[in-house]
Formats: C-alpha cells, structure tokens, sequence
C-alpha cells in the first residue's frame, strides 16, 4: 500500500498537539484538542485508500487498480458528520458550564473529594484548589442571583482557599 | 418472493427511530409523546421476543441491507447471542420508560425545562444500542455506538444544572476519547485487509502476521474497555452516572457498559479468538473486580456504591471472556443478561428510596423496612441477587464463570476464582451495609436522619408512602425484581442457550455461513474447525466433577469432536429438532 508522506506528517502533528491540548485542563482547549485529533483520524482513513487514482465510475480500457477505493471516503463523510455533531454538543456544554460556574475548566468531584476526606486520604498541598487565576475573567459569580462582579485578587484567593463541602452541596442542589 | 420472519431484523433498529422521529414532532403534547415512545417499545419488544424463538431453532442469520451482497453491502447479523441481548435490553428499557412515565407523571408540577426531548432521546439511545448489537461490519458497529453515546450525552445532561454538566464534559470528552481510538483501530485495520465486514475480517484478520494481529487487537480492546469500563479505564464511570435522574443512570448502568462488553465479546471470539492476550485478560478482570468493589465499600452515596458495584461486576464479564471456553463464555452470556437487570433494578430501587426518604446517603438514612416493607423488599431481592447468594440468578451466573475457570485449572485461573469469591464476599458485605443501616436501624439512631423519616405513626408513614412512591414507579420496578427472579427459575434452558449461543461464536462457521455464504466459508473451514477444536472445544476433563460441564455437548450443539468432515451445520438443525421436543 502507498501512503503520501505529507498526509502521513500532517496526521502525526494533529494527533500529537491534539494529545497534547487534551491533557490540558481547560475546556476549551480540551475541545480544540478534540476537533484535531478528529480531524487527524479522519485524514489517516483517507490515506488508506491508497495511491490517488481515477475516479471510481467505471470506464473501458481502465484496469481495476487505476480507481481509487472509494470505501474509505465514504467512512470519512460518516466520521465527519459525528464529530462535527459531537464537537458542537461539546461547545454547547461547554458554554454552559461557563454559564453556571464561571468555569472553563474540569472541576473536581465533591463525592470523591468527601470521600477523600472522611478515609484520611486527602492531602491539603496536593489536592486542595490551586489558587491562582487562570481564566483572564476575573469576575466572581452570585450563585443566588446570577449576576457578576468583580472582586479583588487577594479577596479570591481567600475564596478559593477553601470550598468547603458544605458550599459545594448547596452549589449541587440548587 | 417470500419473506422469512427474521429479514424483519432491521426494524429492530428502524421502529424506534421512526418512533423518536414522531415523537419529537409532538413535542407541544407529552401525552402523545408517550404514547407513541412506549407504543414504539412494546412493538420492538414483540418482535424481538419474535426473533429470539426464530433464532432460538433457526441459528444465525445476516441480512444485507439493499441487497447488497456482504463484504461490499452493510450486513445485519442476528445470531443467538444477539437476539438474547436485544430481548433483555429492550424489557429493560420498556420498563425504565414506564418508571420515568410514572415519575413524570408524579413531578408533573415542578417539570421544568426542556422534558419534551427525553421521550425521543430515549428512543435514538434504543435504537443506537440494538444497531451496535446487530451490526455485521466494524463501522456500523462504530455508528451504532455513536448514536446511542449521542443519545446518552443529552439525557446525561438532561437538564443542564451545574452538576450534571460538571459529570456530563467529563463523560462526553472520556466517550469521544475512546471512539476516536475505535475509528482509528477502523481505519488501520481497513488499511492492513480491505475490509469492515466482520466476518470478511475473520477470515482476513488471520493472514496478517502475529504483531499486526496483536497491534489491533489490542486497540479494539482498549476502545472497547473505555466503554465497558474495565480497571484501568473505568474512572469516568462513578463520576458522571449518579449525577443523572433516576431512570437514566438506571438504563446507562443496565446498558452501556454492556454493549461495550459485547464488543469485546465479538473481538474475542469473531475477530481475534485465540488464547493469546488471554492472561492480561485475566489480570485486567481481577483488578477490576477488587478494586471496583473496594471502590464501593469506601462510598456513602448508594447511587455512587452501585456505580463502582457496575464496574467490580464487569470484571466477572471480562473473566468469562478471557477464559476462551465454550463454559465460561456461557456463564458470561449468562451473567451479561442477569446483570443488566439486576443492576438497573437497583438503580430504580434507590430511584425509590431517594424519592421516599429525601436522600440516598446511607448515613442519613433508616428505619425503611419499617416505614415502607414494600421498598425493603424490592431492595432486598436484587440486592442479595447481586451479591451472588444461592436461590438467585447471581449465583448461577458466577458459579458458571467459576466453573469454566476451575475446569481450565491453571495457577492464573484459580487466583481469579479466588478474586471472584472475595468480590462476592465484599458486595455481600457492600449491598448489607446499605441493608443495615439504611433499612433495619430505626430512624431515631440515626445522627442526622431526614426528618421525612421520623413519622409520628405508620399511618403517617403509610400516608407518605402512598403520596411518595405512587404505583405507576413501584410496578416497573416489581416488574424487574420478577423478571431477574426468572432468571433463576429458567437458569436451565437460558444456560442450555447461553452454551449453544458460545459455541455457536467460537465455531464461528454459522456465523461466516450466514453473512458471507457456504461457498466462500468451504475454502477456510477446515482451518475454522481445526482451530475450534484445537485452542477451545479441548478442555482438561479429568476430573469428574468438571466433566459435566467442561464438553461442550449440549442438547443443542453438534459434536465437533468426532465430526471429521465438519458439517457442523447439518448437526446443528438434527439437533435443534430434538432439543425443541425435549425443551418444551
């Protein structure tokens, strides 16, 4: 089987920035890590089609081997739709967690961090929030009414010390 | 032209679809809405009942899409293994649809939010799981899994509160994850033989030499047990099924996971059989089972224990898998239907208990036996069910597995039957902790009780019960304990099946017969047979006690051993005939 060599580099470099960006823990650079790799298992389906050929649409004097093999082309229009469908419900999610949380990050389970807690496993330097800021918005949500405002670095910093579990809950059932 | 009951396979897929299609263009009306979802099931459920007793006598059948013939067309292959899936999963979901009915109808004042999409959400998550079982080639599979992961993205998220779509972008990234894995695995192992169909690749996959073999192999079960949850690739499991309403979270830790075994299942026997990642199999399911239950014994939350009992459980599936013998994999098909009753009933029992007593936190709760003996028992009967205790179902599933794994009587092999009584110790010991405390203390020696549960009186009780579990929830609910009760009463023919439905998958011919045709099977049957006979049928039958069950020589199967021409097919029907007058 003879594969392009540009198609093949091509793929090697989304899928590794892909990974890369996915282990990221904001959100929506998980989202761009997801639209890469996708995008660089599809390009790895169309190279397995082989060598460029004719177009599959049958003709005298052509030997079976000068068509390309349409198969895979038709599996790549099918995996384009899903992670286009799939990538547009994620930026939707997405969103929302940023509408309700202030949040553009993955946030820690209570239940495990309760659990955590009541055996004795947590580590307060290990497992506890890292104060600082990553997100450029730097607004403090209202839980109650929704509404932002902004708040002083030092004031965060003491908010973000400690979310009690207790917070955390009510935040869960409201 | 005459048509054959079973080339009405596809509208096992298509009736729900259709349904979903309905129902959402009445999205203004719920009462049609529901009508036409819970219509939609029972016809699927009525004509998989139908398929099943066809393929119970007849054996495998593919039909191909538009007529295509199969490794160029899309197939659709109903064996017996199939047709016992799809029956079980769609008696699940059409009573998790009648327990949500009910519980719509008991929230109707507080509905809030978009509910119209739940009805045909639910039906595109039917149709997605019955196309991933009935797929005949690997992209369809793929398909089929993508529509009901799509399905199950927005029922997970139902809603869009803040903790269900914390659960739900982790469960949605994890899901994307492992189906990228599984198009890659698509497109590599198009590139190394041509094909998608499974039975081409069966035949195909054999060519390739031993590490290309492996490579895939590999790849397909690693995707596969992301979804399966297996060990190490289990984390995102606990963390985004409780979050989900009641019957959701029900119908996912019934259903998802288990089509993902299936998949591996399929891997195992149709695409890669051998013995040859057997022992990492092995290792894999033992650490699922202790640290799942471990996992279990360390929670609170009966929603979160049952989630991590899911993936402790799964290991038994993964054992019976990797034994590679007709017994074991018959104790896994076996233990497969128990589970995914047995583990939905439980989430709808706690569904109940979180309705009636506020909370589902087992140090919050108590006093339930005496408040509600109905919900005591209803916990009580799949509770002990699942922990493996004699008269039930649990226990005939393990003990199957176990057996297979006595019978092939290696040091790997006992240490997992170790691993598997201890499981079953410890989730006896999971599911009694939540019995003794949440039911048996009384509500006063609670710390911190709900107050729902200190009741003045039973009348009071009695008042709350009537108001809080209403009939239409508890009578789904009944409806699962009964069933995973039968489960027991007709362990023997549904083990006769489950065994024929084994070596049907390891023979592997019935299965290429049907989707690829005689003609083209006849070139490799010999090598099918031999390897058949050779790495699965031949188990180590000295001893007595195992001889019983290690043959495979049930009243349903042909005898492959002294069949040296290996018409197996022949023997098959000849055989059927007998079974079916001694079955009945």
């Amino acid at each position: 089987m003879t594969v392009n060599l540009t198609l093949l580099v091509v793929m090697g470099a989304m899928l590794a920035i892909g990974i890369y960006l996915i282990l990221e823990r904001s959100l929506t650079r998980v989202l761009l890590g997801i639209i890469l790799i996708s995008n660089g298992v599809n390009l790895l389906i169309l190279q397995t089609s082989g060598r460029a050929g004719e177009s599959p649409i049958v003709r005298d004097g052509l030997d079976s081997g000068d068509y390309l093999d349409p198969l895979p082309q038709a599996l790549l229009l099918t995996a384009i739709v899903i992670a286009f469908a799939m990538v547009a419900l994620l930026l939707a999610l997405i969103y929302r967690s940023w509408v309700l949380a202030r949040q553009d990050e993955v946030t820690d389970d209570e239940e495990d961090r309760r659990v955590a807690t009541t055996i004795g496993a947590r580590d307060p330097e290990e497992d506890d929030d890292v104060s600082t800021e990553t997100s450029e918005f730097i607004d403090a949500v209202d839980p109650a009414t929704g509404t932002t405002r902004t708040v002083s670095p030092a004031e965060r910093n003491s908010e973000s010390d400690a979310p009690t579990i207790e917070d955390l809950h009510q935040a869960g059932e409201s | 032209m005459q048509f054959d009951v079973v080339d009405f396979v596809p509208l096992t897929v298509l009736i729900p679809f259709f349904g979903a299609a309905f129902a959402f263009a009445f999205y203004r009306n719920q009462g049609t809405q529901k009508a036409i979802t819970i219509g939609a099931l029972i016809i699927t459920v009525i004509l998989e009942i139908v398929l099943l007793s066809e393929v119970w006598h007849g054996g495998t059948h593919a039909v191909q899409l538009a007529g295509w013939p199969a490794p160029f067309g899309i197939s659709m292959v109903i064996d017996r293994f199939a047709a016992l899936m799809l029956v079980v999963s769609s008696i699940i979901t059409l009573a998790v649809l009648l327990y949500a009915v009910g519980q719509g109808a008991a929230e109707e004042r507080n509905d809030s939010g978009p509910v119209s999409i739940f009805y045909p959400t639910y039906l595109i998550l039917v149709a997605g799981v019955s196309n991933a079982f009935l797929a005949g080639d690997l992209f369809n599979l793929y398909v089929g899994f993508e529509i009901f992961l799509t399905a199950s993205y927005v029922l997970l998220t139902l809603g869009g509160g803040e903790a269900r779509i914390r659960a739900g972008v982790t469960y949605v990234v994890v899901s994307i994850l492992s189906s990228m894995l599984f198009l890659i695995t698509i497109g590599l192992m198009y590139a190394a033989t041509g094909t998608v169909n499974l039975a081409d690749l069966a035949v195909k996959l054999a060519e390739l030499d031993s590490g290309t073999q492996l490579m895939l192999h590999v790849m397909l079960l690693v995707a596969f047990g992301i979804k399966a949850a297996v060990f190490p690739l289990a984390f995102w499991l606990p963390d985004s099924y409780p979050t989900a309403p009641a019957p959701v979270t029900a119908v996912f830790a019934g259903l998802l996971t288990k089509v993902g075994i299936y998949a591996m299942i399929r891997t195992e026997t149709l695409l890669f059989p051998g013995e040859r990642i057997n022992t990492v199999l092995m290792i894999v399911a033992a650490l699922t089972m202790i640290v799942g239950i471990l996992g279990a014994l360390a929670q609170a939350d009966i929603k979160r224990m049952l989630s991590f009992t899911l993936i402790s459980h799964i290991g038994y599936l993964v054992f019976g898998l990797a034994l590679s013998s007709v017994i074991g994999m018959a104790g896994t098909i076996y233990y497969v239907a128990h589970h995914i009753t047995i583990q939905t009933t439980l989430f709808l029992v706690t569904g109940l208990i979180e309705r009636r007593a506020g909370t589902a936190n087992v140090d919050r709760l108590g006093g339930l036996a005496r408040i509600s003996p109905v919900l005591a028992v209803l916990f009580f009967l799949p509770a002990m069910n699942l922990a493996g205790i004699p008269p039930f179902s649990g226990f005939v599933g393990k003990l199957g597995i176990m057996q297979g794994g006595i019978a092939e009587n290696t040091w790997i092999t006992w240490t997992l039957v170790s691993a598997s009584v201890l499981t079953t110790l410890l989730t006896l010991l999971a599911v009694s902790r939540i019995w003794a405390r949440g039911f048996w203390r009384k509500a006063e020696d609670v710390e911190n009780p709900e107050r729902i549960l200190l009741q003045k009186s039973q009348v009071h009780a009695r008042a709350a019960n009537k108001r809080l579990l209403p009939s239409a929830m508890v009578a789904p609910t009944a409806l699962l304990v009964a069933l995973s009760l039968a489960f027991t009463v007709f362990a023997g023919p549904l083990m006769n099946f489950s065994r024929a439905a084994a070596q049907d998958m390891y023979e592997r011919t019935p299965y290429l017969e049907a989707v690829l045709g005689e003609d083209r099977v006849e070139g490799v049957r010999e090598e099918l047979v031999e390897f058949t006979t050779g790495y699965v049928v031949d188990l180590d039958t000295d001893d007595d006690g195992a001889a019983e069950f290690a043959p495979v020589r049930t009243s349903l199967q042909p005898d492959v051993e002294s069949d040296e021409r290996g018409s197996t097919s022949v023997d098959v029907e000849e055989q059927d005939d007998e079974a079916e007058g001694g079955g009945r």
